[in-house]
């Protein structure tokens, strides 16, 4: 006879579990349960998969084989950004965004998931410090969604349905918010001078039918808007929201959107205390003032403080649920549910311990930095910087004086080690810079492309 | 001679951890460092001589200072007051219930070839993860029937927005984007169905059940028309009765043109049982933190799946994982797609951790879990039922699938004690309790949904909570009345929170609201 298929994960596959439970709800077998499903619907015998690997040791091998297929480049040598950053992350951030008890949570409600409520609670007040804003969602999908839902704010607030996107946004994101918004709204892009916004023609577009303003700062390509006072002005004299896609980490050295006008300031977390995860660890923030108006067009959850029966207790509960779509389904404003809480603990993780001194010095460090490869590379003959605005982390080079493409100079430095860039033009690459790459990193990017020059030049 | 010491009595003396732990802010420390970033080099130039003036935050932000050790145990402690699945028998959140997830796929995941790979670097030194999620969408396919699957999304309903994106993308590519503006759904699938099609632009019909429970097919004729663009519907819905007419349904929707989407996130009970495939859907949805095993995290990062048919796949979102020979590439040059849903490529931890799933039960092993989960419904359904009180409305004397939305009306009738107070009294005994989606269709509800991972003992232990809760009702109502009486917090009033004048969303609202001294 057969071994009895016993399963770790499935306790009751136990022969004599399974009998007795069978017995108590008198059932001949598990196919009375199926009684309703028709035959022609059913699976005849077994799905076609890869063999199966119960024996922990056999999976472990199996899977550690092919993740062994993968060759991380070491921090130092990775220039990549382009919407994933690779920041470093405090051991504490990990050690408890692993507890079971986090991770293994979910829907549980402000009693048995007191703690879970605190935290979150605690992630939206420590960003509302940051981005100087009073009211911050539980984290959405990504940074993408969380412009894609500003954007519809702004249009569900006004009642109009243009927005004018006054800087370089990463193509993704675009095509993001345009599978979100279109064709409801439309997207009016006015060209960048220079890397920031052309402020006379943004100025041109703003009317009585713009429902957003959207800049982003830092841009696609790593450029600080300079002029965001007078585009907010601009914008709040035609009664347009200032929408203001961000990168938190850069907050504190940087001055934030909302002290500058922005309406809803957005971003994702990422950079706050994740790992790269292949692109895979996102989290959207979307902030705003403390202001019913904008408040109630935010279709996240929102935990708020609470009293209790017992003095000095905190309790906590969900601010506004009626505005969710787990409470009035499609009336609700967009759409709730499982997105990206447990990156918002460890963002809150990451805050608490960088404190205001630690967030000025990254950022601090950051810009240092990016400054000194900017003037590294640009040292090069040859190689250009395309525009003249400040930058934070990013900035692309022009290769093309070198006579050398972007694929070219990306496959000669991943010969030696490097990965220089991201390819965003024949002769265009975007460099980036983070607290990882330290002087002389970007010492050693820098004599590889000058020897690369030189080959060409020779 | 007597015990030393004696029996242990029925129920669990559960009391959840209680620190009393102050708000991370009430311990600022000034001075204190919880953590060093490095700094950049001496010889470097300061930003003062490259940033302009105009940008530089001359405010720091108000967050707290505290050493690292302080910041370390403040979260540990609110991690003990959280009661994941890996503590309770977690069988009280019904649609959405949370199974095991392995440890051993944590384990594997911690790996630098992982956590430090970016999403643009080479791609030849990226082939193991490129490998693993063409292998995991291509066993999604196989037990959806479906013709591709994409990966992209980081929740359930994301995958279900991506589902309703492909098919407004397709009646515009056949030129019936205009006049197809109507999305059919039913009351007991997920609300996010109704949500993301009003998102979308559509109007949204929904169709309540029978006097059997299943979705009226009457009312769902009456409501079909050459405007429906789609059906969006959940199969077993909400009740765990499943509809014996899907395919019906789905033949109907076609009949008009529109298009039909299965809404799978909770496929519990049947895996390789049953597929959206042999119904006729266009489009499916799997939940990879609910059907197949990733942890919930407290409410993300979850991890979509959607599958499609022949018809939809050219609108799937980019790029696609391909394979060539030996090598996985990247594949974004699709002209119909409807783009980015997300960045890059989707929830890799979690990918990788259903994939392991996948791989340790293989196919004998998913239908053994389904089964099991099908298995443990019913006895638990057995046991409630035996709870006075309590019913399972609809399809009397059925068996269910893998979940049931019962009710306690006749309790509440007779003792004044609501569903949500049950479930604050339940959190006593270390479990969690959930009521139902909005609105209340089933008045008091509960719904129960214990899938493959809990033990038979654990289905007993969280039957012997709910009856003897139901008993207290009835004996001693006020217990129930003012719980919880075991928890890390004391009963908690919600007064305030629907109030702009007085919600308290952050730290500092509520500083500035009730602290005459706070303020910039």
């Amino acid at each position: 006879m057969a071994e009895p298929f016993v399963h770790p994960y499935l306790p009751n596959s136990a022969p004599f579990v399974k009998a007795a439970m069978l017995a108590e709800t008198g059932a001949e077998s598990v196919e009375d349960f199926y009684a309703d499903v028709p035959s022609e619907l059913r699976v005849d015998g077994l799905l076609e998969l890869p063999a199966a690997l119960p024996a922990e040791q056999d999976l472990v091998a199996h899977v550690t084989g092919l993740l062994e297929g993968n060759r991380p480049v070491p921090a130092g040598r990775s220039f990549l950004g382009c919407g994933t950053y690779r920041h470093f992350v405090p051991a504490v951030v990990d050690e408890v965004i692993n507890r079971s008890e986090f991770l293994t949570s979910y829907a549980g409600e402000p009693y048995e998931d007191h703690g879970k409520f605190q935290a979150l609670f605690e992630y939206q007040s420590l960003m509302a410090e940051l981005l100087n804003m009073d009211v911050v969602n539980v984290p959405t999908y990504d940074g993408y969604q969380a412009a894609a839902t500003a954007l519809s704010m702004a249009a569900r607030m006004t009642g109009r349905r243009r927005i004018v996107v006054a800087s370089d946004v990463h193509p993704d994101k675009i095509s993001r918010v345009r599978d979100f918004v279109e064709p409801a709204l439309e997207l009016v892009v006015v060209a960048t001078v220079n890397g920031t916004a052309d402020l006379a023609a943004v100025i041109e577009q703003l009317d009585d039918d713009t429902a957003a303003l959207w800049i982003e700062t830092p841009s696609f390509f790593g450029a600080l808007e300079t002029s965001l006072p007078g585009l907010a002005e601009a914008a709040h004299r035609s009664g347009t929201v200032v929408v203001a896609g961000t990168d938190p980490i850069a907050l504190g050295a940087i001055i934030p959107p909302a002290d500058q006008g922005a309406d809803i300031v957005c971003g994702d977390i990422q950079s706050l205390g994740l790992h790269q995860w292949f692109g895979g660890a996102h989290g959207g923030f979307i902030a705003v003032h403390d202001d019913p108006r904008f408040v109630m067009e935010l279709p996240s959850r929102l935990f708020g403080l609470a009293a209790t029966d017992v003095d000095g207790e905190y309790g906590f509960g969900d601010v506004a649920y009626e505005r969710t779509s787990f409470a009035v389904r499609e009336e609700g404003k967009e759409w709730v549910g499982t997105a990206a809480a447990l990156w918002g603990v460890a963002a809150a993780v990451y805050l608490s311990l960088m404190g205001p001194a630690g967030m000025a010095e990254i950022g601090e460090t950051i810009l240092a930095r990016t400054d000194y490869a900017i003037r590294s590379l640009t040292g090069i003959d040859g190689i250009d910087l395309v525009d003249t605005a400040p930058h934070f982390r990013e900035f692309v080079v022009d290769l093309e004086g070198t006579g050398l493409s972007a694929e070219q100079v990306i496959e000669r430095l991943r010969g030696a080690g490097i990965e220089p860039g991201v390819e965003i033009g024949t002769h265009r690459l975007l460099v980036c810079v983070t607290e990882q790459n330290t002087k002389s990193d970007i010492d050693l990017l820098a004599a590889q492309l000058g020897g690369l020059r030189e080959e060409m030049g020779a | 001679m007597s015990l030393p010491i004696a029996p242990k009595p029925n129920l669990r003396r559960f009391h959840e951890a209680r620190w009393d732990e102050p708000i991370i802010f009430e311990l600022d420390a000034p001075g204190e460092r919880g953590v060093l970033p490095s700094r950049a080099e001496a010889d470097l130039a300061p930003i003062g001589e490259t940033l302009p003036d105009g940008l530089r935050r001359t405010t720091a932000p108000a967050l707290p200072e505290i050493g690292q050790m302080r910041v370390l145990k403040h979260f540990l402690r609110l991690s003990q007051e959280t009661l994941g699945a890996d503590m309770n028998v977690d069988v009280g959140q019904g649609t959405c219930t949370m199974k095991y997830s392995p440890k051993v796929n944590d384990a594997l995941i911690r790996t630098t070839d992982l956590t430090d790979l970016h999403p643009l670097q080479d791609e030849a030194s990226v082939q193991g993860i490129l490998e693993i999620i063409w292998h995991t969408e291509r066993m999604l396919a196989t037990i959806a029937g479906m013709d591709r699957v994409s990966l992209q999304t980081s929740g359930g309903s994301a995958a279900i927005w991506t589902n309703i994106s492909m098919i407004r993308a397709y009646h515009h590519a056949a030129g019936e984007g205009d006049r197809r503006d109507e999305v059919i759904t039913t009351i007991f699938s997920h609300p996010s169905n109704a949500a993301t099609a009003k998102a979308a632009g559509y109007r949204v019909i929904t169709l309540y059940p029978d006097a059997d429970g299943y979705p009226d097919l009457e009312a769902f004729k009456k409501a079909l028309s050459p405007r429906t663009a789609a059906l969006m519907i959940t199969n077993p819905e909400d009740t765990g009765i499943y509809n014996r007419r899907i395919a019906e349904f789905v033949e109907l929707a076609h009949s008009v043109g529109a298009l039909a989407a299965y809404d799978q996130a909770n496929a519990n009970g049947i895996l390789g049982i049953t597929r959206a495939r042999e119904a006729g859907f266009d489009a499916c949805h799997f939940n990879l933190h609910k059907t197949f095993s990733t942890p919930h995290g407290g409410g993300g990062p979850g991890s979509g799946a959607n599958g499609v048919s022949e018809k939809l796949a050219p609108f799937l979102p980019g790029p696609v994982v391909e394979r060539d020979g030996d090598r996985f590439y990247l594949d974004g040059e699709r002209p119909l797609s409807i783009g980015k849903v997300a960045p890059f490529y989707g929830a890799v931890p979690n990918i990788v951790r259903a994939y392991a799933w996948m791989r340790s039960l293989g196919a004998e092993g998913l239908r053994e879990a389904a089964e099991l989960a099908v298995l443990n419904n019913n006895y638990l359904m057995k046991r409630i039922l035996e709870i006075p009180g309590a019913s399972a409305p609809y399809a009397t004397g059925r068996r269910r699938i893998e979940q049931v939305r019962y009710s306690w009306q006749d309790l509440y009738e007779e003792t004044g004690i609501t569903s949500e107070e049950i479930g604050v009294r339940a959190s006593d005994f270390g479990v969690h309790y959930w009521t139902s989606h909005h609105p209340f269709v089933v008045p008091q509800p509960f719904t129960l949904e214990p899938t493959e991972s809990y033990s038979k003992a654990e289905l007993d232990e969280y039957a012997d909570v709910l009856a003897h809760v139901a008993t207290e009702a009835r004996e001693t109502p006020e217990v129930v009345r003012t719980a919880p009486h075991n928890q890390t917090v004391h009963h908690i009033h919600h007064d305030d929170l629907d109030d702009p004048e007085r919600w308290a969303p952050s730290w500092r609202a509520y500083r500035r609201k009730y602290f005459a001294d706070a303020g910039d």
